[in-house]
């Protein structure tokens, strides 16, 4: 018998983000434990070099953004009942420029819907999460090299943007186990954190040329820290609707757009002859990558976008869909609400959905919608 | 920079408002105390408590309305460090919203000191009551007088474990029993009773604060005064990664098929389903095969249906869905519960059914197999699978034998015995 070493494990992809966080330099996992996200939690809780369970989600969020104040990188992971709780204190966190990164792992709504199973149905809440329709970016998880490398991705952007990102995923993604091939997982390495360092007087929220304040955590000893929820201007002082203020709270969603360049990531198979597109994130690319694998072998040209940076919408999403004459959003919810983010409730003739409820989508509903007419 | 910790303007509250004198004791307190302005932070939320904080020279963090402690717990718990001073102003509106993060600091004992300005109402928005109202006492929207009293959140604070807890009135110079609680290690509270100038004193024309409190019963007194261990965020990881090449499967059999096989395992819970589909994953591992497997069972685990889905095949596996597996191997009444709209959908393939249970007609051939008899509940799904390789051989059923035998439960099972054909 022949023994063959292999780099291939049976691992769940809660286990890779977990590792990719931690050795991105995430300090600490705070939680509140609830299906789907539990497995993140149990993780988080040997790996992380600090884990706190919270008494609830609010909490959560409020401990996180402490803890951030005082320069750490936490992480916590909840599904829609508990993203529902942290809303308010995200908006707070965003509004004071504090580094997180929240893992919210979608199941079956409304409500608390089912818990055990998986869905993609929150894209329009965090669409429009930040009061004031403000941006805050949203990554998402498509496949095995995804849960590596996004999750450190996700760290970084918080950190150099001073934001809390979002890291999208769902129950299928994260408690499924695979035969990874852990090789791939290497090359990670600490986010790099760059302090305020000089010693003229610091305001908290005086930007530089890419709109971003430099941070410095309360509790140092050589300037005053002032972070805030409420409307500020670049001190840190309650402003009203003062002009400095309301400039303040304009260029943190500036902030979001202008630098999204440099962190949008997608991955595009595109075929010259094919004059259809299909656009995915999150599990159902999966599903996508099936049914594109199963028409060309078929003979049928088909191009496909799997989106990894959701939001704010990359332009450059628009630039290759507009190179199509027909494009179909592949997503696991009943509305289609990546593609009404994107074409709004009316989109065109020529822009289709293929939505899935309570079940993953099959690849053949995807290859029946693109041969439809044929 | 100067030691002093308000920057001297005017506060910004009603005259005659409480708050001020809380926030000038508050300095006064500080100060005789020997911190510095940039070793204190100062959490505040929502409420004419909050607007003082640009008034301060610490640090000075301001959050949502009944946050401010939960945030304070994470900024302290984020510094660990006792040459830090983390105080919290809150209202009595923003302690009660915020009851929860209180009970919890008191629980955790977080090293801050909470100081809540109570002045029975909620001054921000128009004087409404809160849930600190004495009996009796008017608001401008309860001109009628609080039919119920306020409740004790000393008590409470005491009940939870902080460890000093003291409630002060808050009239003429109280800066030494903040400068008493400013010292205590872990959580102290402090709540000072006030009046608010514009819709307590309007309300209840006359009223004096002390008697305010004494017809209320509301004692000014130190409830609690003990040294439990303050929060400490003690590192509990030793940093090992959480896969490693250890982790690694060789591959030692082979398997010949050339497309993907969906398998379906559904069971009761407790009778080792989800165990039995992980060993047959690596097992397919071993085999050179790539491998998805996902379980399916109610949030009681103890009880119910216990499933899994289990995907082998020679190509990388995208979609890992399965809604019509090849084989469907059902053990128990529980499983087929469970198993039989799946059942029903399949067009192709097989269901091997433990032969205690009914046969269902459906459009696949169904086949009786003793699993439980022969190997008792316990380890019938181990068996199931054992004769399902034997009879599907997409990949040798010793390969699932020796990643049993290998493991801890190799230990309890004998194998041999386990797995015979009848």
């Amino acid at each position: 018998m022949e023994i063959v070493k292999s780099s291939t494990a049976l691992i769940d992809s809660s286990l890779v983000i977990t590792e990719s966080l931690v050795q991105a330099g995430a300090d600490l996992f705070i939680g509140y434990p609830i299906t789907p996200a539990n497995l993140l939690y149990s993780y988080g809780s040997r790996r992380f070099p600090l884990f706190l369970s919270a008494p609830d989600e609010i909490t959560t969020l409020q401990w996180m953004t402490g803890f951030a104040a005082t320069g750490k990188l936490p992480v916590t992971a909840t599904s829609f009942p508990g993203y529902a709780l942290m809303l308010e204190s995200i908006n707070m966190a965003y509004m004071m420029e504090l580094p997180m990164v929240i893992i919210l792992v979608q199941r079956l709504g409304p409500a608390t819907g089912t818990a055990t199973c998986g869905a993609q149905g929150d894209i329009a809440l965090l669409n429009g999460m930040i009061s004031g329709g403000f941006a805050i970016p949203v990554m998402s998880i498509s496949d095995s090299q995804d849960c590596w490398e996004v999750p450190a991705k996700a760290l970084q952007m918080a950190t150099t943007l001073r934001t809390p990102v979002i890291l999208f995923t769902s129950k299928e993604e994260v408690m499924t186990s695979y035969s990874y091939d852990i090789s791939q997982f290497t090359g990670i390495s600490p986010v790099v954190r760059n302090g305020y360092s000089e010693n003229k007087p610091y305001k908290s929220y005086q930007a530089d040329e890419n709109l971003i304040p430099a941070f410095l955590p309360v509790g140092n000893p050589r300037h005053q820290v002032r972070f805030t929820a409420s409307t500020h201007d670049e001190e840190g002082n309650l402003q009203g609707t003062s002009k400095a203020g309301l400039e303040n709270s304009i260029r943190i969603h500036r902030k979001i757009m202008q630098n999204m360049a440099s962190y949008t990531y997608y991955e595009l198979d595109e075929q010259k002859e094919a004059d259809t597109l299909i656009v995915s994130f999150g599990i159902t690319s999966r599903s996508a990558h099936e049914a594109v694998a199963r028409l060309r072998k078929g003979g049928r040209a088909i191009s496909h976008l799997v989106a990894k940076t959701l939001l704010p919408v990359p332009p450059v999403y628009y630039e290759i869909a507009s190179a199509y004459k027909r494009v179909i959003f592949c997503e696991e919810n009943y509305t289609g609400q990546y593609r009404q983010i994107m074409y709004g409730y009316s989109s065109p003739d020529n822009i289709t959905g293929v939505n899935g409820f309570g079940k993953m989508i099959d690849p053949s509903e995807i290859i029946r919608e693109v041969l439809k007419d044929e | 920079m100067s030691n002093r910790f308000l920057t001297g303007e005017e506060l910004p509250f009603c005259k005659g408002c409480g708050h001020t004198g809380i926030a000038e004791h508050t300095e006064k307190a500080l100060l005789s105390l020997g911190w510095s302005p940039l070793d204190v932070v100062l959490v505040s939320d929502i409420g004419c408590h909050g607007i003082v904080d640009r008034f301060f020279t610490t640090h000075t963090v301001h959050g949502l309305h009944g946050r401010s402690i939960a945030l304070a717990s994470g900024i302290t718990a984020g510094l660990n460090d006792p040459s830090k001073k983390v105080v919290v102003f809150l209202g009595d509106g923003g302690a009660t919203i915020g009851m929860q993060h209180l009970i919890d600091a008191a629980h955790n004992n977080f090293n801050m000191t909470l100081v809540i300005h109570n002045n029975f109402l909620y001054g921000m928005t128009g004087g409404q009551p809160s849930e600190l109202t004495p009996l009796g006492f008017k608001t401008p929207t309860l001109p009628m007088g609080a039919s119920t009293g306020g409740y004790d959140i000393c008590e409470l604070a005491t009940a939870a474990g902080a460890n000093y807890v003291v409630r002060v009135m808050g009239i003429g110079d109280f800066s030494e029993a903040l400068s008493v609680a400013f010292s205590k290690s872990g959580l102290s509270v402090i709540e000072v009773l006030e009046v608010c100038p514009s819709y307590g004193m309007k309300a209840n024309p006359g009223m004096k604060l002390r008697q305010v409190a004494e017809e209320a019963g509301i004692e000014v007194k130190v409830y609690a005064d003990r040294e439990r261990k303050a929060f400490n965020p003690l590192s509990l990881n030793s940093g090992g990664p959480l896969f490693e090449p250890s982790d690694c499967l060789p591959v030692i059999f082979s398997s010949e098929i050339d497309k993907p096989v969906q398998i379906m395992l559904a069971g009761s819970a407790g009778e080792g389903v989800q165990a039995a589909a992980d060993f047959f994953a690596q097992a397919a591992v071993t085999a050179g095969l790539n491998v998805t497997k996902k379980g399916s069972y109610p949030v009681t685990v103890g009880v119910g249906y216990s499933a899994s889905e289990l995907i082998v095949s020679p190509q990388p596996i995208f979609y890992t869905g399965s809604p019509s597996p090849d084989t469907l191997i059902i053990l128990s009444g529980d499983g087929l519960s469970f198993a039989r709209n799946t059942a029903s959908r399949m067009t192709k393939g097989e269901i091997l059914i433990d032969d205690s249970l009914p046969c269902p007609e459906m459009a696949v051939p169904v086949i009786p197999i003793g699993f439980r008899t022969h190997a008792g509940p316990r380890n019938a799904a181990f068996y199931a699978l054992f004769r399902y390789l034997d009879h599907s051989r997409i990949f040798p059923a010793e390969a699932l034998k020796k990643v049993i035998g290998e493991s801890k439960l190799g230990e309890k099972i004998n194998l041999e015995k386990l797995f015979q054909l009848p």
